[in-house]
């Protein structure tokens, strides 16, 4: 079983991007278990196709000690496993505990056992890695292999290279790895060739690069991964390269951190060259 | 082997302390040198030590937490008050009772610290957040006994989560009508000592209840004893002298206290300060805000006893206090002096060492010397410099990051409350004939030269100490105890007094005498070695030594 992390700014499209490459990797046949590690509990509504999912942590605190995994766990699009790990309310409490209380709830009750058959398992974080709770997907040898979604803008691009500081940390004491880094367009100006460049730098590649098409908005507002909703459009084809992209990946490096300057610079060749 | 046990190597205070931080790296030395004070008289001025700062990481401190300090010191002798802890219950059970401070449940029956109260967070209460729990619980505390007041101790969970204690306590106030709740931002990892929390707590009980009764109470020398825990009963022996000296106690804080004791204490015409460091900003409060004068008193030592209960009645004035403290010295001194006389030769010339608290390192000094016994060292926990070197120092003191994160209270005089208890003329002439108001002069005068100076001593340093200076006597808590017993010198744990006391007041210096005595004239220290350890039939080396 293979362990993935998908990292990257708030709102970048990291939700998206993971059901529907999992979307992808399905239809390649794979078992996948989706743990979605947000409060919101919004990581799976797209392979659910709504949002009935009972947290873990809601799961947890109703029905005290006594759960099954059943409990936790619902099946989602081409049987994939959806869990959310959930969380408190904005504003009250600690939902960088609550990450890892359900985490080890599930390795507890075998959610990633053999047993299960699983070829993959996605942990689709929140934004940034604000604190240890949100680090717990990539320590303990818990997610082996990372994916930064990012864009051509400014804060995603620092966003990354500070999430790979986090790895960097992790990396030193366990077997975490970065896989690469997903381009989710925003249709920048030389989005594609910053994005190669930075990866470049980090030590890395850029795995895919996924264009910007509306048919992603009108898959979610039928809230379906695009290979659900239409399998014969473009970005459907998009999603599928980068599933393959991924399942073929034999790069797994510590990444390289860029000092603020050199990440400055980077914008200026690629970002401004024509201003 | 014997002989050398017993006496006593003749090293110079410097030796001494270059060899306490022979062991540290360069800059922990550097640092722990600047806590470590030779004793000496400078022209004019007391020589100035480093206190009141961080502790080292990697050095086992003798000092306690912020949280600690709040609940455990100032708050956990109170007895009609229910304490309340939000956090995991452990936080809530070692803070409960283990101070020995004693109480008398009154006529109306109301104690409260015979229980242990907490909200018991579990991880789910950490994720989702503990307001709600605590909401429940304050309910259920009001529901089941209907007390004066509720007060609400942080843990540091509950600050690292940011549940918001102040707005539970508010709304429950106001819900509950007839129960003072309030709260306490407490969190053990605040400050750098339980100092910290002795702040927090004393700037919450100024805020929330001084000045709520304005009810006169019967009395005619009113005082307020300030600092005072009322550990192993001391505070019982202090009220049974100064009863019987005629004089008044309206509020003690915080020894076997009350609500309404506190809610009072703005009536007294005096405040008296026993521990300065835990409260002397709450005299200076009482004097801004009431008009209430303050002086530094201390019941630890049958002579400090008499010269504080002459200073009351000095402040009062009255020929008729003047003549009952006296005649109370009268009759109280000839048991004191009885048991003195018959301990004194079996004491005299004998040594001690006193690290401990913020104020006791310096009152037992007192009660030491009335034995004949010389302190060669001592120091405080978590002392300030005004502490060590006297109040002068005060307006010199550096504000740090660290004191800065402690809530300092700006009081003005109360419009209707503010009542100066002397005129500026009798004050004056009071003045003038020696009377000190709000003076402490610190430990460091009342010292020998060439004793030490040790702020915020630690493990490694506390048995370097012994081992070299090797003193009959070593005082401090119980994290200290039984290392020190084990190198074979008997220890007196003046926090929570073993199982001892009262020690305050003539009474306990009774008590003291013959406590100590027992102590340092057990035979039982000399034997702490097996024979075969003293005295080998074989002996032999491991072939890497």
């Amino acid at each position: 079983m293979r362990k993935v992390a998908i990292y990257g700014k708030g709102g970048i499209g990291k939700s998206t991007t993971t059901q529907n490459t999992v979307a992808g990797l399905v239809e390649m046949g794979k078992k996948v278990m989706v743990v979605g590690c947000d409060p919101k509990a919004d990581s799976t509504r797209l392979l659910l196709g709504g949002l009935a999912q009972k947290s873990v942590l809601d799961t947890l605190r109703e029905e005290g000690e006594d759960v099954e995994l059943d409990d936790l766990r619902k099946l989602g699009y081409g049987g994939t496993w959806c869990v959310e790990s959930g969380g408190p309310e904005p504003g009250v409490g600690c939902a960088g505990r609550g990450i890892i209380t359900s985490i080890n709830m599930l390795e507890q009750l075998g959610a990633y056992d053999a047993g299960e058959e699983l070829d993959y398992a996605f942990y689709d974080v929140l934004g940034d890695v604000v604190c240890g709770g949100f680090a717990m997907p990539i320590r303990d040898g818990k997610a082996e292999e990372i994916y930064i979604v990012c864009s051509g803008e400014m804060m995603a691009m620092y966003a990354a290279n500070n999430i790979c500081k986090g790895i960097v940390k992790f990396a030193q004491s366990g077997n975490v790895r970065l896989g690469g880094l997903i381009c989710n367009s925003r249709a920048v100006d030389n989005e594609r060739e910053m994005i190669e460049e930075l990866a470049k730098k980090l030590g890395t590649q850029m795995i895919a690069f996924v264009p910007r098409d509306n048919d992603v908005q009108r898959a979610e507002i039928n809230r379906k991964t695009v290979i659900e909703w239409n399998p014969e459009v473009k970005q459907a084809d998009a999603y599928r390269t980068l599933a393959k992209a991924i399942d073929q990946n034999k790069m797994f490096v510590i990444p390289k951190p860029l000092a603020i300057e050199e990440l400055e610079q980077l914008l200026l060749d690629y970002g401004l060259m024509e201003a | 082997m014997a002989t050398a046990k017993n006496k006593l190597v003749q090293w110079e205070p410097t030796d001494i302390k270059k060899e306490l931080l022979k062991k540290y790296p360069a800059k922990v030395a550097r640092k722990r040198a600047k806590q470590i004070l030779i004793n000496e008289a400078l022209e004019n001025t007391t020589p100035e030590i480093t206190a009141n700062v961080r502790t080292i990481p990697g050095i086992i401190t003798m000092r306690g937490c912020t949280y600690a300090g709040c609940k455990g010191v100032i708050m956990g002798p109170t007895r009609d008050i229910v304490n309340l802890v939000h956090g995991p219950i452990g936080c809530s059970f070692y803070a409960w009772l283990t101070r020995r401070n004693q109480t008398d449940a009154g006529v109306d029956g109301e104690n409260y610290m015979t229980y242990c109260f907490s909200t018991d967070m579990q991880d789910s209460d950490i994720i989702f957040g503990g307001e709600k729990k605590l909401a429940a619980a304050i309910q259920e505390v009001y529901d089941l006994f209907h007390p004066r007041a509720i007060t609400i101790f942080a843990t540091c969970p509950v600050g690292l989560i940011g549940d918001d204690i102040h707005t539970v306590a508010r709304n429950m106030k106001e819900k509950l009508g007839d129960c003072n709740v309030f709260a306490f931002s407490c969190e053990g990892y605040k400050g750098v000592s339980q100092s910290a929390g002795h702040h927090i707590a004393n700037n919450q009980v100024f805020t929330h209840m001084v000045g709520e009764n304005d009810e006169i109470k019967p009395g005619e020398y009113k005082i307020n004893l300030l600092g005072e825990y009322n550990i192993g009963g001391d505070g019982f022996e202090i009220d049974r002298v100064l009863r019987k000296c005629g004089i008044t106690t309206i509020s003690t804080f915080s020894g076997n206290s009350t609500y309404d004791q506190f809610a009072s204490s703005h009536t007294a015409d005096l405040s008296c300060v026993m521990c300065h460091r835990s409260i002397n900003y709450v005299a200076d409060m009482m004097e801004t805000k009431y008009g209430i004068p303050w002086i530094k008193v201390n019941f630890i030592g049958a002579k400090s006893t008499i010269k504080s209960l002459r200073k009351i009645a000095e402040y009062f004035g009255d020929q008729k206090l003047i003549d009952r403290v006296e005649a109370v010295i009268a009759e109280e001194m000839p048991a004191v002096d009885a048991v003195q006389q018959d301990v004194l030769p079996r004491t005299q010339g004998k040594t001690a060492m006193l690290f401990v608290g913020g104020s006791r390192a310096h009152h037992y000094q007192d009660l030491f010397a009335e034995m004949g016994m010389r302190t060669l060292a001592a120091g405080y926990e978590f002392a300030h410099r005004d502490d060590y070197e006297g109040r002068h120092v005060i307006p010199n003191l550096k504000v740090d990051a660290d004191s800065r994160n402690i809530e300092e209270l700006e009081v003005e005089a109360d419009p209707a409350r503010f009542k100066p208890r002397k005129s500026e003329t009798e004050l004056q002439s009071l003045i003038e004939q020696g009377f000190r108001f709000k003076d402490y002069d610190g430990i460091i005068p009342d010292m020998d030269s060439g004793s030490l100076v040790i702020d915020d001593l630690n493990q490694y340093e506390a048995e370097k100490l012994v081992e070299l200076m090797k003193p009959d006597i070593f005082c401090a808590g119980i994290k200290e105890k039984f290392s020190i017993q084990k190198l074979g010198i008997p220890m007196k744990q003046l926090h929570s007094y073993d199982s001892g006391g009262p020690y305050a007041g003539f009474q306990g210096a009774i008590n003291f005498y013959k406590e100590i005595d027992r102590l340092v004239n057990s035979r039982v220290w000399g034997y702490l070695k097996a024979p075969w350890q003293e005295n080998p039939e074989l002996s032999a080396t491991y072939v890497w030594e």
